[in-house]
């Protein structure tokens, strides 16, 4: 587009105004269908299974235990401090971790994490992610493998 | 050293700031159209706009003229394709999960609803406008002087419309699409009809073969909705639009579109197109070159555009944005208001009653009714092949470019509506009122219904009334003139009376709130 569109002493005429604002016009209708277009795609029903899952009542997690759920990818330990769920899937390229005495360890590349889940050696980018845990009304423990929490974070629940 | 590096870090910052002129000038090498040379030189340098002429000629601006029908039929097309693609993000085409997946169109994925709804009337649109655009080309003459094969073209782009069309409403396996599927599958099986009358199916089942190609099988199912998907996204699409390229092609190669030998232009044009302001405005002129070119004729043309031109940029390309923008209205404000149907999932064992093709195949399910032979295959075909042979029956040269040819031409198109319509109704009024044949010879043989029936009488008739004016008017052109009036009357009254008057098992009712509950 020329600069040369308003000059101080030449002002802009009527027929370059409407020239103008109905190439205006024109774009900015052209980027509301496009933006309608890409909105389209963003489904917004997902078919596949619900990244929040129960584990069970408090009173299965005694303090001192932990347990590994394969299928739900999640650490779940149980402490004097409350409980906390640690991800079981390697930042790196999304194996599932091993529990060793010291921490985890991934057995495809070797990453190593402590047990807070900080990753002290291997490829692993990121630490192991802590996830939330809320209770639901029937006093169930829900676990949301979608939802990220500060490490450290523990819950204390009551039956 | 030093010269040297401080030469060459200088001419890769130069360029690096001249990055975005240098690109832009790099695809858009015409220049700004501000000079009659760049305004040319951007039309035959794009490789889109190239297939259209430099200059247009006014008569073919004239919105009088074509009504826009072709460009609308066109851009509807374009429509359907990009709402088509969109709904085939979520669309899935198995049995199992079709039907769903266009529930979740309409009442979940943002904006699916009107998706959906501007892929279907933008559809069924392009059947009316291209019905229109033959009808216009029809009417001027258009046929005519070296476009006889376009008309050709014209007559398989039609038929094509007709069943891309149709394979789309088989997609959501609904009710209405299902057995729709089962009414065209029986009509691919329809010469059965004739080969039974001949006895000679064992030996050449050609029903049976077509029907069983397109079903993929002996019964509609997951077979059949594979194909009919298959044709509706790929195969009739892409043969859609080698033949609309080729349809342009000859448009240009044909010299244009048609205008009358004896064209003036008149004050009311000075409207439809623009001589460039050559002073001032946004893009300021740096005319350092004029425009040549060669022109017809031997008279010198004083003050007037070379054989009344004019540029086609901006003036053709503004008109072709005018039909887009319309159409793009016309559809987005129809799709945001009327929805398009859905039924109840595809169920085999509950036939629809009365079992109906979409609208625009009612005028041909009522011929069925008659005889599936003459209905399915025999009379289309026929009408098909007739609408394909006009410019080769008709070869008289003058009056092209004139709606109706003249006076004669607009009097023999009245006289052949109002005295068809009187016939055909007549003729479909005796049937329904009396019943045929065969309730007053329960043992007639198959073969005399198939060849004596209100579908075939009425054609028989169109071509002896043709034959009738030709004869009266010594003229081709008055003689198609007739054949093609009647031809878009009796498409359109009997597909009003199979949408309007044919309730359940195909008997008539004068409305629908006639109809037996069932």
């Amino acid at each position: 587009m020329s600069s040369a569109i308003v000059d101080d002493k030449e002002r802009l005429s009527r027929r370059d105004f409407i020239g103008l604002a109905s190439l205006g016009a024109v774009v900015l209708s052209s980027l509301s269908l496009l933006a309608g277009i890409f909105r389209m795609t963003r489904a917004n029903v997902h078919y596949e299974e619900a990244t929040k899952f129960k584990i069970g009542k408090i009173d299965n997690f005694p303090a001192g235990t932990v347990r590994k759920l394969d299928g739900r990818g999640v650490f779940i330990f149980a402490s004097d401090e409350g409980i906390h769920a640690i991800s079981s899937v390697c930042t790196h390229l999304g194996c599932i971790v091993s529990k060793t005495e010291t921490g985890f360890q991934c057995p495809c590349h070797g990453s190593r994490y402590n047990e807070s889940g900080k990753v002290i050696a291997g490829p692993a980018p990121r630490s192991l992610a802590w996830l939330e845990i809320s209770q639901d009304v029937d006093g169930s423990l829900v676990v949301d493998a979608a939802k990220d929490v500060p490490a450290g974070t523990k819950y204390k629940f009551y039956a | 050293m030093n010269e040297i590096s401080r030469q060459g870090i200088d001419k890769f910052i130069d360029n690096a700031k001249n990055i975005i002129d240098t690109f832009t000038g790099s695809f858009l090498r015409s220049g700004k159209p501000t000079s009659d040379r760049s305004r040319a030189a951007v039309m035959f340098n794009n490789f889109f706009l190239h297939v259209q002429g430099v200059k247009t000629h006014m008569n073919t601006l004239r919105p009088s003229y074509t009504l826009g029908m072709g460009l609308a039929a066109f851009f509807l097309f374009v429509i359907a394709c990009v709402s088509g693609v969109l709904l085939m993000i979520y669309y899935n085409p198995s049995i199992e999960n079709a039907y769903n997946t266009v529930k979740d169109l309409t009442y979940v994925v943002f904006a699916g609803k009107l998706a959906r709804n501007i892929h279907k009337w933008a559809g069924e649109a392009m059947i009316i406008f291209v019905f229109l655009h033959m009808a216009r080309v029809f009417y001027t003459g258009s046929y005519k002087s070296g476009r006889e094969f376009n008309w050709v073209i014209g007559i398989v782009l039609l038929a094509v419309t007709f069943v891309v069309n149709l394979s789309g409403y088989i997609l959501p396996w609904d009710q209405l699409s299902y057995w729709a599927l089962v009414i065209t599958s029986n009509i691919m099986q329809s010469p059965k009809e004739l080969t039974d009358s001949l006895g000679i199916t064992q030996y050449f089942d050609i029903g049976g073969f077509q029907k069983e190609l397109f079903l993929g099988g002996l019964t509609p199912g997951k077979e059949s909705l594979t194909r009919v998907y298959l044709f509706h996204i790929m195969l009739l699409p892409l043969v859609l639009l080698i033949f609309i390229a080729v349809h342009f092609w000859r448009i240009r190669k044909d010299g244009g579109l048609t205008k009358p030998e004896a064209f003036q232009p008149q004050e009311s044009d000075a409207q439809l197109f623009s001589t460039p302001d050559k002073k001032g405005g946004i893009f300021t002129t740096n005319k350092t070159y004029g425009l040549m070119e060669l022109a017809g004729g031997r008279t010198p043309a004083v003050d007037k555009d070379v054989e009344n031109t004019v540029l086609s940029w901006p003036n053709l390309l503004l008109a072709e944005a005018a039909v887009l923008f319309v159409c793009l209205a016309a559809v987005v404000v129809y799709s945001f208001f009327i929805d398009a149907p859905l039924k109840e999932l595809a169920n085999p064992l509950i036939p629809e009653n009365p079992a109906k093709a979409p609208w625009y195949f009612l005028g041909l399910q009522e011929l069925l009714s008659y005889s599936a032979f003459m209905g399915g295959v025999g009379l289309p075909t026929l009408a098909l092949l007739g609408l394909a042979l006009i410019p080769y029956l008709d070869r008289e040269q003058d009056n092209v470019g004139i709606w109706f040819s003249s006076k004669m031409g607009k009097s023999v198109a009245l006289q052949s509506f109002f005295t068809g319509i009187v016939v055909l109704i007549g003729l479909l009024a005796a049937a329904i009122r009396f019943g045929w044949l065969r309730n007053w010879l329960p043992n007639i043989p198959q073969l005399i219904i198939t060849i004596v029936n209100p579908g075939s009488i009425w054609v028989a008739f169109v071509i002896g009334w043709s034959l009738f004016v030709i004869k009266k008017t010594g003229s081709t052109r008055m003689g198609a003139i007739a054949l093609f009036t009647m031809f878009l009357m009796s498409y359109i009254v009997l597909t009003y009376v199979g949408t309007e008057l044919r309730g359940p098992n195909w008997g008539f009712y004068w409305s629908r709130s006639q109809w037996p509950s069932h």
